[in-house]
């Protein structure tokens, strides 16, 4: 092949690979992008029933439930709180007054269904998107970090 | 005294860094031996300096020296002794300086074994190494130094976090550097092939053997994080697609992509521009990891304590060094052009397709590691890229991969017939609609796994086809003993790469689950065992208390197949709880339980998986790395022929 071809035909390939991943980013992100809301988020921006989201904030203290697996309990950014409820295991370092972020959707009743539920692996961190809903709702105290 | 030294050794080492960095370039380009000499010397200096600073830091935490603030950030004195070892390198600082330990280490063994190259490349070689370490050891001592002293003596440490007590802890980050840090020879190699203005064959072969033991040491490091992140954090998932993962798997794709195209500059002296790009885009990745991991941007256990100078300080050095590279990749590649033609269908031809499917592989994963982390600096909105994305995007560009893979080796350089490879691979494709049918028996693999299966099959028959076809016949033995290492490694990479993916697929789309809520005596039935909760009872470890359950699994036949015993553990002198995943495997497959909160009167809630093929996937890694080791031990072979052939020529003339 001359030059001048191979130099063509790679180009069409690597135009050809492009959009083919193009393509598929785009279809991707559309469908997979999840936001993040804090509660006070969630009562200012509407969110569809049913849309994958992530909803953060601090546990509030006597709020968690257990009934076998089944666990509801209350995420609270100290403005605003959302109902949660999630079946299964929880992490290690969920507790009352920790700071987590879940992954899941509304249900009709305004129930988060929690399908994950993170907390960080250290407790010395706050999630970072926790700590700035905190500071969002004015109720960020540094010591509570620790 | 010892913590001192180890600071001092580390400014030593800056100078005969800054030195090596400057001297043998300068000496390169006026034909100064001497002087290019000096370059192995101060390699050697510079990793007795390190390995002394590290050897000190070793000693501060072995001895649980609380002064220095490192040991007491991230030690305790009740931590068994190993780990106390370990956790030299369980954060920032530490990490940093194995990091620059393997650095130098790889300086030293290009300027010994470089031997067979001229001198003036050894010398351009090492002196860009030492520009990498010059960065490092200033990021080091200016921002994040190991040997700082507390001003007040703590009673006792911090201690580790205790997910880190590990033994993953033991090899996961050293092998993963060797392999991020080892990408940093293809790196100088290129710059000094950049600064010379030409690449050889020659460069391709000096250069070829530095990237499979990179890429190797990156894949058993990828793979024993995975097996880490399995068995420790106790979801029963081996892959997450977090940003710090994504961050090792973009040099491993970079590197990848690497190896196959050095060798057509080794063979065919084509490609060459594009393989100096990928020499720079693999150790330009390593570094967007350093910084993604230690900037602060992330939350996670492998994100170390924040600062921002520091962040700023590695995008510092990543703008230069890419920046650097990129303009004088700029300014040279154009002249380096040309190499030997080739048709569309040839050995080239497929390893060009590799190559492009590797690197959009590439630039998808890097868009959606870096996307939410420009959208929220820009418009402080958050947004999260997960497994969906990655599962959508990676997995189309790596299907067809595997496809190609099987029919590449059996093309000729330059010019092949594709119906002449494709005649060749009816057994492969037997196998394939074996493996089709059989997945589809199954069911529920969707048109992905099903498909994934075939190409597993296809793969693997392809492979050992193609490697039996070059030595079976008449002599069999001696053609087998004839075979260039590279082929043996090529064959047992790309058998590893299908053995990896079966259990990948097989995991994926056959993994069965249970939670309950089981008190002593419960038993669950899933994927055709009977688990029974025996009893839970409280034990003690050396520096941790524990709840631990015994489950025992039964077959279909009522037979005992194994017990295991999970753990939650509480660790008294952190505060933490962790839970001890138990794994029985058959190799087939894995048995995994996992123990949570619970009491006697309310029952444990129990997590259990039977996880199809997961071996299969540290099998299989372990059989790509020991490839790529390999393939790279195949250039002594090559060059000691060579030798002996020139002897008889010799003794002649």
């Amino acid at each position: 092949m001359k030059p001048k071809h191979r130099r063509l035909y790679v180009v069409a390939l690597a135009l050809l690979a492009l959009g083919t991943a193009a393509a598929l980013v785009l279809n991707a992100f559309e469908d997979n992008l999840v936001f993040f809301y804090s509660p006070t988020d969630l009562e200012q921006k509407p969110v569809a029933i049913g849309q994958a989201i992530r909803v953060g904030g601090l546990v509030e203290e006597g709020s968690v439930v257990k009934s076998g697996i089944d666990v509801r309990f209350t995420i609270t950014d100290g403005a605003r709180t959302v109902p949660v409820a999630y079946t299964g295991v929880l992490p290690d370092l969920f507790r009352e007054g920790q700071g987590i972020v879940s992954f899941g959707r509304l249900s009709p009743d305004g129930t988060f269904r929690a399908e994950e539920v993170l907390a960080k692996h250290d407790e010395n961190y706050m999630p970072k998107e926790v700590a700035d809903a905190l500071k969002a709702a004015g109720e960020w105290k540094p010591d509570t970090t620790q | 005294m010892t913590v001192e030294t180890g600071h001092f050794a580390l400014i030593v080492a800056l100078i005969l860094a800054t030195v090596q960095a400057t001297v043998p370039l300068w000496a390169a380009r006026r034909g100064n031996h001497d002087l290019m000499i000096l370059a192995r010397h101060t390699a050697w200096g510079q990793l007795i300096c390190v390995a002394l600073a590290f050897c000190a830091l070793i000693y501060a935490f072995a001895r649980s020296d609380f002064s220095v603030a490192v040991v007491a950030m991230n030690s305790h004195s009740a931590k068994p002794f190993l780990y106390k070892l370990a956790a030299t390198w369980g954060h920032h600082e530490g990490s940093l300086l194995l990091w620059i330990l393997i650095l130098v280490v790889f300086g030293a063994l290009v300027a010994t074994f470089g031997r067979g190259m001229p001198e003036p490349m050894r010398a351009r070689v090492l002196a860009v190494q030492a520009m990498v370490a010059v960065g490092f050891l200033l990021f080091t001592l200016l921002t994040s130094n190991p040997f700082d002293r507390l001003d007040q003596l703590p009673l006792d440490g911090n201690s580790l976090n205790p997910l880190l007590q590990d033994p993953g802890l033991v090899f996961h980050p050293p092998l993963l550097y060797f392999g991020y840090v080892g990408l940093s020879t293809a790196f100088s190699f290129a710059v000094a092939a950049l600064i010379e203005g030409r690449v050889t064959p020659d460069w391709a072969r000096w250069t070829r053997p530095w990237v499979l033991i990179a890429w190797a040491g990156l894949t058993l490091g990828i793979a024993l994080g995975s097996w880490w992140a399995y068995y420790e954090l106790g979801w029963g998932g081996f892959w997450f697609w977090d940003p710090v993962e994504n961050a090792s798997f973009m040099p491993w794709l970079a590197a990848t992509a690497l190896l196959h195209c050095i060798s057509v500059v080794a063979k065919r002296d084509s490609f060459k521009g594009w393989t100096l790009m990928l020499a720079i885009l693999a150790f330009s990745l390593s570094l967007l990891g350093t910084f993604i991991v230690r900037s602060g941007l992330l939350t996670s256990v492998h994100a170390f304590a924040t600062d921002p100078a520091r962040g700023v300080f590695i995008l510092a050095l990543l703008g230069i060094a890419v920046g650097g590279a990129f303009l004088l990749f700029a300014i040279r590649a154009p002249s380096m052009e040309g190499g030997n033609g080739f048709a569309p269908v040839s050995r080239e031809g497929a390893l060009l397709l590799n190559n492009l499917l590797l690197a959009t592989a590439t630039a998808t994963v890097l868009l959606g590691t870096m996307y939410p982390l420009v959208l929220e600096a820009v418009t402080g909105e958050k947004v999260s890229v997960g497994p969906p994305y990655f599962n959508a995007t990676f997995v189309p560009l790596m299907l067809p991969m595997l496809a190609i893979m099987a029919v590449g080796p059996l093309l000729a350089w330059r010019q092949a017939k594709l119906l002449s490879a494709l005649k060749q691979l009816w057994l492969a494709a037997i196998a394939a609609a074996a493996l089709i049918a059989v997945s589809i028996w199954i069911g529920e693999a969707g048109v992905a796994g099903v498909i994934a299966m075939g190409l597993v099959a296809w793969l693997a028959i392809g492979t050992i086809y193609a490697w039996v076809r070059r030595w079976w016949g008449p002599g069999a033995l001696r053609r087998l003993a004839g075979l260039p290492m590279e082929v043996h490694g090529m064959s047992l990479a790309h058998l590893g790469i299908a053995i990896v993916v079966a259990g990948i697929t097989a995991t994926s789309v056959w993994q069965s689950e249970a939670v309950r809520l089981m008190k002593t005596g419960d038993q669950v039935d899933m994927a055709g065992y009977s688990w029974t909760l025996d009893r839970v009872y409280d034990t003690l470890g050396p520096n941790y208390q524990a709840v631990r359950g015994e489950i025992s699994i039964h077959n279909a036949d009522g037979q005992k197949v194994a017990i295991l015993y999970p753990e939650r553990r509480f660790y008294p002198d952190s505060q933490q709880n962790t839970t001890e995943a138990a794994i029985h495997t058959n190799w087939m497959a894995d048995l995994y339980g996992v123990l949570g909160e619970g009491s006697p009167r309310d029952g444990w809630a129990v997590r259990l998986y039977h996880n199809p093929l997961v071996p299969w996937m540290w099998i299989g890694s372990a059989i790509m790395a020991l490839g790529g080791l390999v393939s790279a031990s195949g250039r002594v072979r090559a060059r000691r022929t060579r030798a002996r052939a020139a002897e008889p020529a010799n003794a002649a003339a």
